[in-house]
């Protein structure tokens, strides 16, 4: 079969920093072809240069039999490639079949005068195409996250794609839009669209792909089928090296309570949410997406009011009204968002490292520029993080990445209490584990964590105690002893304890 | 890690080279223009919109933006020529008017941070009412009848320190101690990461909203500041003193290449800002080019320079 796109021996660096080194990467028509690596491995650089974002330095890339060099997306979009980001391109205050025709509309002549009724008989067309059943008359805001994605994909199929490109889809979808989003992907296989799926979630890939290509540090490792590999040797591919097992073992000694929350309340959002955890325990929270964790968590950190309730400190009551508070009291929290809540993306690695606690770096004010120089180098050190250089605007770095120097942000201020909310969303297997050593290590100093997380089996593969929420009670608090899925998932749909 | 120091340093010598470039063509046009008795009456002049605009740097990094200026300047210049006016010591009305202007800085901060007003209605609305006290103060008169008063006040605009203007020596010295403030404190750094991020600064533990304040109390204090420098030279406050001076500020804060949507930018820009504007204004005078043709020119300038900005960018 001739291949829809053909990259060969593609190269592209920023500045001295060679990050795609001669790929190749090939796309079947009809296909659903993951493509693997850590983070900073060049998947989304490989996909820019595809698409015209980044020029490259050199490679060839030949779609449908033919070379191209496309300067900018939208031609390349001309050839039926569409990429779908992460950070979704929705107007919320436009309709669903508004968005999808966004500058495409059906015109009256050439008056500019939309014809509406077509447009929306189209959209809900395609969105049928799709198995879904969406109103084009709906606002796009008011809809899920899952269901805008829906809408970008939508989009992509009206202007005959055939090849869509997805940058970590799942990211942000609960369980069922994932379900959801797979269907989708399943049908458009069927109807000859070749899908490029990026994504760090093994058990997905294993489910709906049928080649995985892997990257390792811009080099092309190889293509593997998925009916003849398996996650190990994928896994070996990704990091060079075995990993051994996915979450370390530890052992520690749980001490005195440390955190107690009781009654808390935010009448409409939560309702009388009460636990607590002990120095050196991992509390589990597993729970739908939007079953109100992110916002117990931000109210107990005092970035959102809460109507009700007490919260104690090592058994005495605290009032919690700012961030500003909890850091002083020592509870220090990883946001779910990074772009929007956790990082300022134009400054640099450095800065942002060092932004809570960057008082105690300074004199009478005055920043001690060794002292603050050796402890942002012993972050990136210790938490491997992947960067030219200290001075690197964040928003230069790839996602897992990112997220490391949100981690590390927080760790220099040395929390005794420490929130983390989906603490590893968007990084690979081995940044994971080391992700999960710091917890450990931070827990076997003694240090409480609550850790929000919707993929489970790292809720299991963590926690001493799992607490599921359900439409914003707690549904059950579960010992993590034999502890399986369906248990956390019947609690966290509602279902006995 | 060098190499991305440098790149960026390249980028921002920009407004400096504009500087240089105008001031080699008015050179060239005008005999008078690089004499020193000129460069020292233009640096005086530029002083005052240059502290305002240092001021404003903060505001803007912050990504707010302070319309209030020319009015805070006004009323403070008022209350410090009416205090001297009725025979009060010279520098307690220096005092009062810095701390008139502070406040005034403040109430536009507890508007923003506590009210939760935008910057720009906020201050527009205080730019009204400060205007208006201040004609309410002075019956709409200009106060006079300190003259030669004070000896510290007649210093601040017109007197010589080592033959160099008062003027320019307060300039440079708050150029110098706001530069190392946003270089080298907390202050500076936390100032930057409000405006690339609010939420993220205050989930970080950053007093955003204290922060906010006190910068809008600077731009306050260092209006009042400018505002003293004009008194003393005129030796009257006007009532209508520092009218659309907001607009020369900002004009030199985006022209230095400071981001209006915060997070991005310096204060060396500012000043060199500063200059592009006041040697525009002395080279078209030299000129005699008509004041109508003046303002087309100047914001001919700041299009230009703004686009050639942008360009660098993409
Ligand atoms: N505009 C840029 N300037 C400088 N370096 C960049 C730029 N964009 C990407 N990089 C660097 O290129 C490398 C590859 O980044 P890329 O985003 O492609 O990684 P990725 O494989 O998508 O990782 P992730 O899984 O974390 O998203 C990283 O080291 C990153 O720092
Ligand atoms: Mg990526």
């Amino acid at each position: 079969m001739r291949p829809l796109i053909d990259m060969r021996s593609i190269q592209k660096s920023f500045g001295t920093n060679i990050v795609l080194n001669g790929v190749d990467f090939e796309v079947l028509p009809g296909e659903v072809h993951a493509l693997m690596g850590e983070n900073g491995a060049g998947k989304s650089t490989l996909i820019k240069v595809l698409t015209g974002i980044y020029d490259r330095d050199g490679g060839t890339i030949v779609v449908n039999g033919r070379d191209v060099h496309y300067r900018h997306p939208k031609e390349a979009e001309r050839d039926g490639i569409v990429v779908i980001h992460q950070e979704l391109n929705i107007i919320p205050t436009l309709t669903v079949a508004e968005n999808i025709f966004l500058g495409r509309e059906p015109k009256i002549g050439r008056t500019g005068v939309i014809r509406y009724k077509e447009m929306e008989q189209q959209a809900a067309a395609h969105l049928r195409r799709l198995g879904m059943d969406l109103n084009p008359r709906e606002l796009a805001g008011r809809l899920s996250v899952g269901k805008q994605q829906m809408i970008e994909i939508a989009r992509a199929i009206s202007t005959n794609a055939k090849c869509l490109i997805m940058d970590e889809p799942t990211a942000a979808l609960t369980e069922r839009e994932i379900q959801a989003l797979f269907s989708v992907i399943q049908t458009l296989k069927e109807q000859g669209i070749a899908i490029v799926y990026i994504s760090h979630r093994m058990e997905e890939i294993f489910t709906i792909c049928d080649r995985i290509s892997v990257l390792r540090d811009g080099q092309f490792i190889g293509t593997k089928r998925v009916k003849e590999t398996n996650v190990d040797e994928i896994v070996q591919m990704m990091v060079g090296r075995q990993i051994g097992e996915r979450f370390p073992k530890r052992r520690v000694t749980i001490g005195e309570e440390r955190l107690r929350v009781e009654r808390l309340t935010k009448i409409g959002v939560f309702e009388n949410v009460s636990f607590s955890v002990r120095a050196g325990e991992v509390l589990g929270v597993a729970g739908l997406m939007g079953s109100g964790r992110t916002e117990i968590m931000e109210a107990i950190f005092g970035a959102r009011p809460f109507d009700e309730g007490d919260i104690y400190i090592d058994g005495r009551p605290v009032r919690i009204r700012s961030p500003r508070q909890a850091v002083e009291h020592g509870i220090a929290m990883i946001t779910e968002d990074r772009k929007q809540k956790g990082l300022v993306l134009e400054m640099s690695v450095h800065e942002n490292l060092t932004l809570p606690k960057l008082e105690q770096l300074a004199t009478a004010g005055f920043i001690q520029s060794s002292k603050e120089r050796d402890v942002v180098l012993s972050f990136i050190h210790l938490l491997n993080i992947k960067t030219s250089s200290p001075d690197l605007a964040v928003k230069a770095l790839s996602g897992g990445n990112q997220q490391k120097v949100v981690f590390g942000k927080w760790l220099a201020m040395n929390p005794r209490i420490l929130i983390l909310d989906e603490p590893t969303r968007g990084v690979d297997v081995g940044a994971k584990k080391e992700i999960y050593e710091i917890i450990n290590e931070l827990a076997a100093q003694g240090v409480a964590i609550v850790m929000v997380s919707s993929e489970l089996p790292e809720v299991l593969g963590m926690s001493d105690r799992v607490m599921v929420i359900h439409e914003g009670n707690v549904q059950a608090v579960l010992e993590n002893d034999g502890l399986d899925q369906e248990t956390i998932m019947r609690a966290a749909t509602g279902g006995n304890r | 890690m060098m190499e991305a120091k440098r790149k960026w340093d390249v980028k921002k010598l920009g407004p400096l080279i504009g500087l240089v470039l105008l001031c080699m063509v008015l050179s060239v046009l005008s005999d008078d223009f690089l004499t020193m008795d000129n460069w020292l009456n233009l640096l005086r002049q530029v002083s005052i919109n240059a502290l305002i605009a240092f001021g404003m740097t903060f505001v803007i990094l912050t990504g707010g933006i302070d319309l209030s200026v020319g009015s805070v300047l006004a009323l403070s210049s008022a209350i410090t020529a009416g205090m001297m006016a009725q025979g009060i010591n010279g520098f307690v009305a220096i005092f009062v008017g810095l701390l008139a202007g502070t406040a005034m800085g403040v109430l536009n901060g507890v508007l923003i941070t506590k009210g939760k007003v935008a910057p720009f209605i906020a201050t527009l609305a205080t730019m009204t009412a400060f205007r208006g006290l201040t004609l309410v103060y002075t019956d709409g008169r200009p106060v006079t009848g300190f003259a030669s008063s004070d000896i510290l006040f007649q210093m601040m605009g017109r007197g010589y320190f080592f033959g160099i203007p008062v003027p320019i020596i307060l300039m440079l010295v708050v150029y110098l101690v706001l530069y190392i403030a946003l270089k080298k404190t907390t202050f500076g750094r936390h100032t930057y990461a409000i405006g690339g991020n609010e939420e993220a600064s205050r989930l970080s533990g950053l007093r955003v909203d204290r922060l906010k304040m006190y910068v809008y109390a600077l731009t306050g204090a260092l209006s009042a500041l400018a505002g003293l420098i004009l008194t003393s030279r005129l030796n009257s406050a006007q009532p209508t003193a520092g009218t659309a001076y907001e607009l020369d500020a900002i004009a030199a804060v985006v022209l230095g290449g400071t981001s209006l949507s915060g997070g991005k930018g310096w204060i060396f820009g500012t000043l060199v800002g500063a200059l592009m504007i006041g040697v525009l204004n002395n080279g078209l005078n030299l000129l005699n080019v008509s004041s109508f043709y003046q303002q087309v020119i100047k914001g001919a300038v700041i299009l230009l320079a703004v686009l050639l900005d942008r360009r660098k960018e993409a």
